[in-house]
């Protein structure tokens, strides 16, 4: 055996794995089947004990008490929900409201992130200290506390119900949130609906048309102002067509609150505006660094083309800052994603919050925590997908 | 040819406008275009409505340290400082028993030394490993009691700043070895070890740190056999060092990255094995890349520290939130944020700052 180890000492002998410690391939096999026996154990250990412990606290495991009712009410729900509903739909009312805040925070911090990006590279000594100071201030202080102020200030610095502020008929601020008129319920708004998804397919239609025509003979076609006139037009035409309705839902006070009209309540808004905010002080650095990536010379050299302003920064800046911004700003999207679970800690009734009521009723922790792990893993690989796609699409091609 | 040179004189140029001095200032930097000078005029506008009315409110209307709540209810106006003074041990110590209260003022200013310190390169030595040991048992000591005639405090009755500190200091400490085991896996050529990191790195990745949290609170327990239990700080500080260990491998990861292959082939011609190239070769380079990402890791890593918060811990933030629910005290909510607020954004500003002072000096060599 040690006369075998000299001679094969260093590379495997032709056509097989020798059974000794210094041939690095046997050594890496063995190593790994140590790493995945020690995993594994653990593994083995937490789970015997996980179930012996479940046995004598008599707690049954499966997800069976999804279908059992929740009898605990949610204060805002994108579907119908009342307390006789399951808990599978309790849950599905919070993956649903972590949606909503997470997509409509995801476009206005990216908006809001870009013009603060943007303001910080102004040749505007004011506007760029300005932009700088609020990106300084908003990222140095914990989300958490930002969400608690937003959150007392509407709770605790507005008026109660009964003094509701009243700075335009029909808007009402109170400790209960925003309520503002909404248009009343007429099948106009539906279509209008469809005829902006139509607009949008087609001014898509149209800026494809447009592209290949210029590619073929040189010739540039608005299709810009195109598009824009149909996503604005189709669905004025529709509403004009459809007998241009203007009644609204105005909210009345009735009793303790208000009834009718749209409401913004003081989670949601606290919870948006937090997370909003924050996010946006992150993705302004993201765009700075985006914009400041692409060389003076890229601009000159468009300018020397005798490229005007807007398309050099539509078709030379943008497409070359992009490739710098599109991996951090999918990681900013993730983030808020993840942050939005903070909601927590001010009552939005998110799936965190859902799920954490959901396993103190039932006990059922594993499942409920492995539940919340669960949907952000499916959200956090989804944005991850797409966001990837799209990175592919506009990468640099390298011959 | 000769009408290619000009023969006729231009009329005189006007001479240079000012370029020095606060006027040619204010031209070239506020008024250097139309719509810069609107813009100028518009922000000038909303600051001066916006600051007057919050110094008035910070500062002239101000109540002082000595108010009380009563005093502060009549005339709202102004701030009410007199709340910061009451609460303020409450809100920086938590329970820890009132008499005891240098200990974790102690702790703190050890800590604060300890960080100080480390931000000195000429501290980065393997001796300094042993002063930061030395500093965390004083630590101990003085947090727990029970030696040296310190009566014992319950780690329970912890709160306040000292928390939030351990909870991030001592968080990246145990995270930082396996961070770089997993970033060694990550990048090892042993597909089982790969793998396994990979899934956790990203499985940490992918999930809030509160659904750890959560884990740690409600499932650790369920985990261990029988008659063992764990206390709830442990447990927070448990999914601390798995959330951090998956983020800080990330940042190393990055600095694995950036040594070039010439480096490993070199190592591997002298003959050294892959734990000597890793110690001698690879991680001390890598590590010096990866510390600018990695302190920026420790920023976001002491902010997520509030989130104890919702497992019923008293940091920094809980112990404000704990401050405001005094029903003498309610609604002061400005002032409680505003105070805490300063604090974390005095050691997050200062930690973004050091950063990146070093990254520019890291980087001095690579530039010319």
């Amino acid at each position: 055996m040690a006369t075998e180890t000299r001679t094969t000492q260093g590379a495997p002998p032709p056509g097989g794995v020798s059974f000794s410690l210094s041939d690095p391939t046997f050594r890496a096999i063995v190593y790994q089947i140590l790493v995945v026996g020690a995993v594994v154990l653990v593994g083995w250990f937490l789970i015997s004990n996980t179930l012996d412990n479940l046995a004598r606290r008599s707690i049954a495991t499966g997800y069976h008490f999804l279908e059992r009712e929740a009898a605990f009410g949610i204060g805002e729900s994108l579907i119908d929900y009342s307390p006789k509903d399951t808990y599978g739909r309790a849950f599905l009312v919070g993956v649903l409201n972590t949606l909503k805040v997470s997509i409509i925070g995801v476009i206005l911090a990216t908006i809001i992130g870009t013009i603060i990006g943007v303001a910080r590279l102004s040749s505007n000594w004011l506007i760029a200290k300005l932009a700088s100071t609020y990106v300084e201030i908003i990222r140095n202080i914990p989300p958490l506390l930002q969400l608690f102020f937003w959150y007392a200030l509407v709770s605790d610095g507005l008026p109660p119900v009964r003094q509701a502020l009243n700075p335009i008929p029909g808007v009402f601020l109170s400790q209960r949130g925003l309520r503002v008129p909404v248009p009343a319920p007429d099948p106009v708004w539906a279509n209008m609906g469809i005829a902006l998804l139509v607009a949008i397919v087609a001014a898509w239609g149209v800026s494809r048309w447009a592209r290949a025509r210029q590619a073929r003979t040189g010739q540039p076609f608005p299709a810009g102002w195109t598009g824009l006139g149909l996503i604005v037009g189709l669905p004025i035409l529709t509403w004009l067509a459809g007998g241009a309705p203007l009644a609204m839902d105005v909210p009345k006070l009735t009793g303790f609150n208000f009834t009718g009209g749209g409401a913004i309540s003081p989670e949601f808004f606290a919870i948006l505006t937090g997370l909003t905010l924050y996010t946006a002080a992150f993705i302004a650095e993201v765009v700075r660094s985006g914009i400041k990536a692409v060389n003076w010379g890229q601009t000159e050299a468009a300018r020397a083309l005798g490229l005007p302003s807007s398309p050099t920064l539509r078709l030379v800046i943008l497409p070359q800052a992009l490739r710098v911004i599109v991996p951090p700003l999918t990681s900013q999207y993730l983030n808020l994603t993840k942050n939005s679970s903070l909601a927590l800690a001010i009552g939005y009734p998110d799936l965190v919050s859902i799920a954490n009521t959901t396993l103190n009723q039932t006990g059922q922790a594993i499942e409920g925590v492995t539940m919340i792990m669960g949907t952000y893993l499916v959200i956090s690989l989804s944005i991850s997908i797409f966001m990837n796609w799209y990175n592919k699409r506009i990468a640099l091609v390298e011959r | 040819m000769t009408d290619n040179v000009q023969s006729v004189g231009l009329p005189d140029e006007r001479p240079p406008a000012n370029t020095v001095g606060p006027i040619a200032w204010l031209r070239n930097n506020l008024f250097n275009s139309w719509y810069n000078a609107i813009l100028t005029i518009l922000v000038l506008g909303l600051l001066a409505s916006a600051i007057p009315p919050f110094l008035n409110w910070l500062l002239f209307r101000a109540h002082g340290f000595d108010a009380t709540s009563t005093v502060c209810r009549q005339d709202a106006g102004g701030a009410c400082w007199g709340f910061i003074s009451e609460k303020l041990r409450f809100i920086m110590f938590g329970m820890f028993p009132w008499e005891q209260q240098w200990r974790p003022l102690v702790t703190i200013a050890v800590f604060i030394a300890l960080l100080v310190a480390s931000c000195d390169r000429r501290f980065w030595k393997p001796w300094f490993g042993l002063v930061w040991a030395a500093g965390l048992a004083l630590v101990a000591v003085l947090m727990w009691g029970g030696v040296f005639g310190l009566t014992y405090v319950e780690n329970t009755l912890w709160g306040g700043l000292p928390l939030t500190i351990i909870l991030s200091v001592i968080g990246l400490a145990v995270a930082f070895p396996v961070s770089i085991l997993l970033a060694l896996g990550r990048r090892s050529n042993m597909p089982a070890v790969k793998v396994l990191c990979v899934t956790y790195i990203e499985l940490i990745r992918g999930v809030p740190l509160i659904s750890l949290l959560f884990m740690a609170s409600v499932m650790l327990p369920l985990f261990l056999p029988n008659g063992v239990s764990i206390d709830k700080l442990l447990r927070a500080q448990i999914a601390f060092i798995m959330f951090a260990a998956a983020y800080m491998a990330e940042a190393i990861r990055g600095g694995l990255q950036a040594i070039p292959k010439g480096q490993y082939e070199a190592a591997d011609g002298l003959g050294l094995g892959y734990w000597q190239k890793m110690r001698k070769i690879i991680l001390p380079q890598a590590l010096a890349i990866a510390i600018p990402p990695l302190v920026n890791t420790f920023i976001s890593f002491f902010k997520d520290t509030s989130l104890v918060i919702i497992i019923g811990l008293y940091d920094l933030l809980g112990t404000a939130k704990a401050a405001l629910s005094d029903p003498s005290w309610r609604g002061f909510y400005r002032e409680a944020y505003l105070f805490i607020g300063v604090i974390y954004w005095i050691f997050c500003f200062s930690m973004s700052k050091y950063s990146q002072k070093l990254e520019r000096d890291l980087n001095r060599g690579h530039r010319r």
